[in-house]
């Protein structure tokens, strides 16, 4: 069991509906993607954020990150949209 | 001299000419200054407001391993990027590059390799207002602009 803070931001926030929370992941849970698939696990909300999962981006710790990045260690997992800065 | 680098990720609006004289101010190895502005457009009157959100802390962070990168890459004397955050306003600057160097080509180069990892890599999301009241949504990331920073990666 691994206690992790997770953050959302622009519409990955808003269909999750909160902007940040924490939880505790189960064992199973060991990257980024199978966090993003146990969120979509939680209710309609959360399914709505990761219906399409592979355009979710992700950062651990304020650092960008890839599907396939182990969480071990991890204090801050986020979630988010392509950036449209600049 | 040491490279001159500021990063600042801000609410309020920035000057670029008193940005541009900051970088160079009191030393004079500088001989090219490329000063790029991004600006908030209308498009055709139809847009209100933009609403910037960014995820602080690695808004910051990541815009300074961007110019980290580019002070690798080529010879700078100064380095400076301001994003700024919240409500911006049609004709307002959004984000402001600076670059530094004694010739023009590291100044130019190094000012467009910033914008476009920026573009793709700074955690900031817009929203757009519209005119009507209504809110038009968030921006789509654009293919293009991936496309842009993928020409800087090393074979």
């Amino acid at each position: 069991m691994t206690e992790v803070k997770l953050v959302y931001f622009a519409w990955v926030r808003e269909r999750v509906g909160v902007p940040e929370e924490r939880v505790t992941l189960p064992e199973t849970v060991h990257t980024v993607r199978d966090v993003a698939a146990w969120l979509a696990g939680r209710g309609e909300h959360y399914a709505a954020a990761f219906e399409n999962p592979e355009i979710v981006r992700a950062a651990i710790d304020r650092r960008h990150v890839k599907p396939e990045t182990p969480i071990a260690g991890a204090s801050e997992i986020a979630f988010f949209p392509p950036m449209t800065g600049g | 001299m040491e490279p001159r680098v500021t990063i600042r990720v801000q609410a309020e609006p920035f000057d670029a000419a008193a940005e541009s004289a900051l970088i160079a101010e009191g030393r004079f190895d500088i001989g090219a200054i490329v000063t790029f502005s991004g600006l908030c457009r209308s498009e055709g009157g139809q847009l209100a407001a933009l609403e910037l959100e960014h995820y602080p802390g690695m808004a910051e962070e990541e815009i300074g391993r961007v110019a980290a990168e580019a002070l690798g890459r080529w010879p700078l004397q100064g380095v400076t990027v301001i994003h700024r955050f919240g409500k911006v306003n049609p004709g307002d600057g959004i984000v402001l590059v600076v670059t530094a160097s004694a010739h023009r080509a590291a100044a130019f180069e190094a000012a467009s390799f910033l914008m476009d990892f920026l573009k793709t890599r700074a955690p900031f999301w817009k929203k757009e207002h519209a005119t009507d009241g209504t809110t038009g949504g968030w921006v789509d990331a654009r293919e293009a602009d991936d496309a842009a920073t993928e020409r800087w990666i090393r074979v």
